[in-house]
């Protein structure tokens, strides 16, 4: 069996709407990993040791765990306690708290480095703690970071293939469908690679803009 | 908590942790082998090897694993290529994990004092030698670290051929959440041996570094 390319334009617009779902998926899954991964740093840097190991816990299992297997985790688990909700949602949740984990990581490396002096500044200005958190801290650790959270949601980007494993339908398993009724695997997951490439090229491309902007603003 | 089911099916999870085991060694000795190519092709004298090098590391880089790893073992045939799962899962991973190794790799190289290679070339070196005998051997004691951090990531993308039925760790979990629906009990069994081969591996980078360190 040899290629064949022409049978891509009939199926290309379920494989194009595919890649749209991806970018949602992306986008949602990379708002869930931004605010979940400052919370969690926070927490595991500041909260109530009660509140704080049992995050510490989580982290450590979620950074020791392939992504797939808190995907089956996640959207088994939900079921089996009695939330029945849509692959779609189980996959941003399950791809943002995989990342939320690692984003925090940096976070709290990045929170650390805040010199001390800021806080005790707003301290004296009459912030509480957590005021001087929220709006000296964390904002300046937030900068400082973002280059390397950034690559994190490229890495987020390419990982979003794996939701289609837990059946929800973006780029990979529009393909899948498309292998279904035409037997060409070959074209199009190549088309695919494609897609997910061009899309890569595109996040690159604004976060080496972004970077130069925080470059220049410091 | 299922104790009880927990200890019925641990002995199937052990066997298919020793499948995660063999897959993760092979891949890296073929990422590794990849990843050496990949930096000598993109340091290269030659514009074609270091544009190839360069494309490589881009491609495979900018592309989702699992997708090169279904063109490979569903693709494949269309182009005369037939591997069993597993072959397919070592060889789609190991090309994989190359292009995030060449770009350690040659960080690592690009990173030492320029004034090295130069010395070494000044004392009549050829450029070959000064590589082999100055600036490689200070590479390869900058390189462990990140290198290690590569492993890492690619005990854990080693659950990626579960997506073409290669029996491993994951694949053993998923098969059991189905059957037994037990999600959070098996990812804790799952979970625990993969941190336990992880765990094992960081403590040979960490002795390895520190034995490259005292050298």
């Amino acid at each position: 069996m040899g290629l064949d390319f022409s049978v891509i334009p009939k199926y290309l617009d379920i494989v194009l709407l595919g890649a749209l779902w991806t970018i949602a998926i992306t986008l949602g899954a990379a708002i869930v990993s931004f605010f979940g991964g400052i919370l969690l740093a926070v927490i595991a840097l500041y909260a109530h040791p009660v509140v704080r190991w049992p995050f510490r816990v989580f982290s450590f299992l979620f950074l020791g765990t392939p992504l797939l297997l808190q995907l089956f985790l996640i959207y088994f688990g939900l079921v089996q306690i009695g939330i029945d909700v849509p692959a779609f949602v189980a996959g941003v949740i399950g791809l943002g708290l995989h990342f939320a984990v690692y984003n925090s990581e940096l976070f709290q490396a990045s929170i650390l480095a805040v010199d001390k002096g800021q806080i005790e500044a707003a301290r004296t200005l009459g912030l509480s703690r957590m005021q001087a958190l929220r709006k000296v801290v964390v904002p300046q650790a937030v900068r400082d970071v973002i280059p390397p959270i950034g690559n994190n949601m490229i890495a987020l980007l390419k990982d979003s293939a794996l939701v289609s494993v837990i059946g929800v339908s973006e780029l990979t398993l529009s393909a899948q469908r498309a292998i279904g009724s035409t037997y060409r695997p070959f074209e199009f997951y190549v088309l695919v690679a494609a897609i997910y490439y061009i899309i890569n090229l595109g996040m690159e491309a604004v976060l080496r803009r972004v970077e130069r902007r925080i470059q220049a603003s410091k | 908590m299922d104790y009880a089911l927990m200890q019925r099916v641990f002995p199937f999870f052990l066997e298919a942790a020793w499948i995660t085991i063999l897959l993760s060694v092979l891949t890296a000795i073929l990422g590794l082998t990849c990843a050496m190519l990949g930096t000598a092709a993109r340091l290269s004298r030659f514009r074609v090897l270091r544009f190839l090098g360069a494309a490589y590391v881009s491609v495979f880089r900018g592309t989702p694993a699992l997708i090169q790893l279904f063109i490979l073992y569903f693709g494949g045939p269309q182009i005369g290529i037939q591997l069993d799962a597993f072959e397919a899962g070592v060889i789609g991973l190991g090309i994989n994990v190359g292009a995030y190794m060449t770009e350690t790799m040659r960080g690592a190289i690009i990173s030492v004092d320029k004034g090295q290679g130069e010395a070494a070339r000044t004392l009549g070196m050829s450029k070959w030698q000064a590589m082999r005998n100055v600036i490689l051997p200070q590479a390869m004691r900058l390189m462990i670290r990140p290198l290690g951090v590569n492993l890492n990531t690619l005990i854990k993308s080693t659950a990626l051929v579960a997506a073409i039925s290669v029996v491993e760790l994951t694949y053993t979990a998923q098969r059991y959440i189905g059957s037994t629906y037990k999600p959070f009990e098996m990812f804790l069994i799952a979970g625990l041996l993969y941190m336990i081969i992880i765990y094992v591996v960081g403590l040979g980078v960490t002795w390895a570094d520190r034995k490259a360190r005292l050298n």
